[in-house]
């Protein structure tokens, strides 16, 4: 599909996320002028605080954004899943600059003015609002202009923590390995980096007063122009969705950061509202978010797998009997989290060792073990989940005895084409990804049964399930519905075909009289 | 006390942590009507003792009286409006007008806006600058001699009994520091203002001055008519007084 026609399909979309990609910047850039500028005044009025509260605002930006919106997520009243936290994230992020530059600007006003503006006789406020603010204007604006630029960056991240934006896109197109999702996200982000970029400089000519600015005269009234009108796009009836359904009936439906989780929180969805209920979806929250925010009550219920459950959140040692783990996980997430785990859906998604097929038929590999023989001169590619986990990198390399010659750890969406481009040699996958037929991949098989079951369940709160009766039906449909074979192929139309999961997702409920 | 001295210094002492006395023990009083020339080198105190008058300072010890009133004891905003100030350059806002400078403080003291106009316009025209050329521009479209005009108007704008200046003409240039200092001579006389003027420049004090004091380290060494400067014998005014000599002329 050519970019153009990508465009032209998906445009309505596109242009929602800018819309909420603008929205998040524009909110946080003007919370942080709110509290940055006054701050900043106060630093150059009390010189023993300049030191600490820079000192802290430099460390807050250096934390990575990924790991802030972690920190964030448990928090009470700021943090959560959603548009809350990633404000609060892109807030810390925007007041180091326009602290320091409110500060330096103040301090960077001529001494002889200053000093002038107090012997006519101006009180301390008035020195302030006629003369250091006005002459260290174009220095805030600086300030602010850096910080809209890095917000609207960091803001793609924001879409790991559920608050939307053209995170979405990037995020789904670097999973999808799909280059015109990428393409539209990043090409918008960077266009609304420019835009701001230039209109913000176009802002800060208008306060610089050593310049000749008679040809900038115009701009102000450009600028104020620009930004009401994209503050009206940015609100006008964005979040007036599903404001009139009662809290009852409504759902909060989330999913991992990959194509399988949100195919299976859209059959969730699209099957409760056809029973009438409203659906809020959460979908596409990175790590562990997914978790904190249903224990958290954020999220009513999402797809999960339970091994997964039964070795990163409940920290058991791993095991193979598939039985004995649903068991244990379903009655610990009762007592622990007063979650319900749902009957299995039918099939498992485990970790698939993966090589290039040319290289299986070549050395005539089946299993992992007939491939120890060649790790030490292969160079392995895993993703962050697989070299953390207790079940992950370091028990398998372990329990078959491999060494490899480099081990790159990368993201798991990344690996599959890093392996099919020679990048890497061998990849931990996802038994269920579409893409292990279409890029010719080899699924070498577990001989020393390794890895524990992956059952693939929905987690939904308890209350939930009493508040919303419907759901209790919808999940008991869905028990063993779904083979590892048709998981496969409903992955492969999105990641392969490229087609919308909403339309892929409402074929398949077609077909199965769901 | 005498109620034409408008401002006197009392047995003043003004010195910051961990340092010498910049100002030791200084008395002196200014007469109204008259302009009294503080001369000396860099860092001898000249500045400090300007800045102890409209208490941009205020003494270690001992007493500045304005109008007999100590400038502790007044209010800080109060004073400051009552006694104009010019410093090199100016010190102007770059980012208002020409008639916003000039106006500032009459607008801090609430004047109505056309009598501020119209007092801008007569200052302006006082200085030597064309109120309609002027008014609208900002300071840096201004000559360095054009600026120092508009500082002294908006030291004037209130009409304050008092005026300071710190090295006023300093930074410009011979011939147009020479036909400033004629008429700012011309202008205090025909206004009968109070003048303290600060300068490193024996020749400026000498055309200005109805009285010089001399100051070196923190001290004032000497304070005379102009004729009596001429004639002293004390040796710091003498090495003054040789710089003007060319050739062996005076």
């Amino acid at each position: 599909m050519s970019f153009w026609h990508f465009l032209q399909l998906n445009w309505p979309e596109l242009l929602l996320l800018v819309r909420q990609h603008i929205v998040l910047v524009f909110i946080s850039i003007l919370v942080a002028v709110i509290i940055g500028v006054p701050v900043g005044v106060l630093l150059t009025r009390y010189r023993v605080l300049r030191g600490p509260v820079l000192g802290i605002a430099n460390v807050m930006q250096t934390i990575p954004s990924l790991a802030l919106f972690g920190f964030l997520i448990p928090l009470p009243f700021i943090g959560g899943i959603g548009s809350r936290t990633a404000l609060v994230a892109l807030v810390v992020y925007s007041l180091l600059p326009i602290i320091r530059n409110t500060v330096t600007g103040i301090l960077g006003v001529e001494p002889s003015v200053r000093e002038a503006a107090v012997a006519m006789g101006m009180t301390d406020g008035q020195v302030l609002r006629q003369v250091e603010l006005p002459l260290a204007m174009g220095v805030i604006v600086t300030g602010i202009r850096v910080a809209t630029v890095i917000a609207v960056g960091v803001t793609t991240i924001a879409a790991a923590v559920g608050a939307g934006g053209l995170g979405v896109y990037i995020f789904r197109g670097l999973r999808q390995y799909d280059n015109n999702l990428l393409l539209a996200g990043a090409l918008s982000a960077a266009v609304l980096a420019l835009a701001a970029d230039l209109f913000l400089g176009l802002l800060e000519r208008q306060f610089s007063f050593e310049a000749k600015r008679k040809t900038a005269r115009f701009a102000l009234p450009v600028v104020v122009l620009v930004v009401v009108a994209a503050a009206v796009f940015a609100f006008w009836n964005s979040g007036g969705s599903g404001k009139n359904s009662s809290a009852q009936e409504r759902v909060a439906v989330g999913s991992k950061d990959f194509t399988e989780s949100a195919l299976l929180a859209e059959i969730v969805a699209q099957m409760l509202e056809a029973r009438g209920v409203s659906v809020e979806r959460r979908l596409e929250l990175g790590g562990n978010l997914p978790h904190e925010a249903l224990v958290s009550g954020t999220l009513d219920l999402y797809p999960e797998y339970t091994g997964t459950s039964y070795t990163a959140i409940l920290h058991h040692t791993p095991i193979g009997d598939p039985r004995v783990v649903y068991e244990q996980v379903k009655q610990e997430y009762a007592s622990q989290f007063k979650v319900e785990v749902s009957p299995p859906l039918g099939f498992e998604n485990t970790f698939a060792i993966l090589v290039r097929g040319a290289d299986a038929r070549r050395l005539n590999l089946k299993r992992i073990s007939d491939a120890a023989a060649h790790t030490a001169q292969w160079r392995a590619g895993f993703g962050q989940d697989f070299m953390s986990r207790a079940d992950g990198y370091p028990g398998f390399s372990k329990s078959y005895g491999l060494k490899f010659a480099a081990v790159r750890e990368m993201d798991l969406s990344l690996t599959y084409i890093a392996l099919s481009s020679r990048q890497v040699d061998l990849i931990a996958g996802n038994s269920t990804e579409g893409r292990i037929a279409t890029l010719d991949l080899f699924q070498l098989s577990d001989d020393r049964h390794y890895f524990p079951p992956y059952e693939a369940v929905y987690l939904v709160r308890q209350d939930s399930l009493a508040r919303v009766p419907a759901l209790r039906e919808v999940l008991t449909k869905l028990a063993n519905a779904i083979s590892t074979d048709e998981m496969r192929r409903l992955n492969y139309e999105i990641d392969g075909n490229k087609r919308d999961p909403k339309e892929v997702v409402k074929e398949w409920l077609g077909s199965r009289g769901l | 006390m005498k109620i034409d001295s408008l401002v006197q210094f009392q047995n003043v002492t003004f010195s910051l942590p961990a340092a010498a006395n910049i100002i030791a023990n200084l008395s002196l009083s200014v007469q109204q009507g008259e302009t009294l020339v503080l001369l000396g080198e860099s860092g001898c105190g000249k500045t400090t003792t300007l800045k102890l008058v409209n208490r941009l300072l205020a003494p270690t010890a001992g007493e500045v009286l304005v109008e007999g009133k100590a400038t502790t004891a007044w209010d800080p905003i109060a004073l400051r409006r009552r006694i104009g100030y010019v410093i090199q350059e100016g010190g102007l806002f770059p980012h208002f007008t020409i008639a916003r400078n000039v106006g500032l403080v009459p607008s801090l003291s609430r004047w109505d806006q056309a009598r501020i106009s119209e007092r801008v316009r007569e200052l302006l025209s006082l200085v030597g600058l064309e109120p309609d050329r002027f008014a609208d521009r900002y300071p840096r479209e201004l000559s360095g001699g054009q600026r120092q005009r508009v500082g002294v108007a908006r030291a004037l704008a209130a009409d304050p009994p008092l005026l300071l200046l710190d090295e006023p003409f300093g930074a410009l240039d011979p011939l147009t520091r020479a036909s400033l200092q004629r008429e700012f001579a011309d202008l205090t006389s025909r206004l009968g203002k109070t003048a303290i003027l600060v300068t490193h420049d024996v020749r400026e004090a000498l055309i200005l001055a109805s009285r010089i004091g001399l100051m070196h380290k923190g001290q004032l060494l000497l304070l005379e008519t102009p004729e009596h400067f001429l004639a002293s014998d004390n040796p710091q005014a003498r090495a003054y007084l040789d710089t003007l000599t060319v050739g062996g002329k005076r």
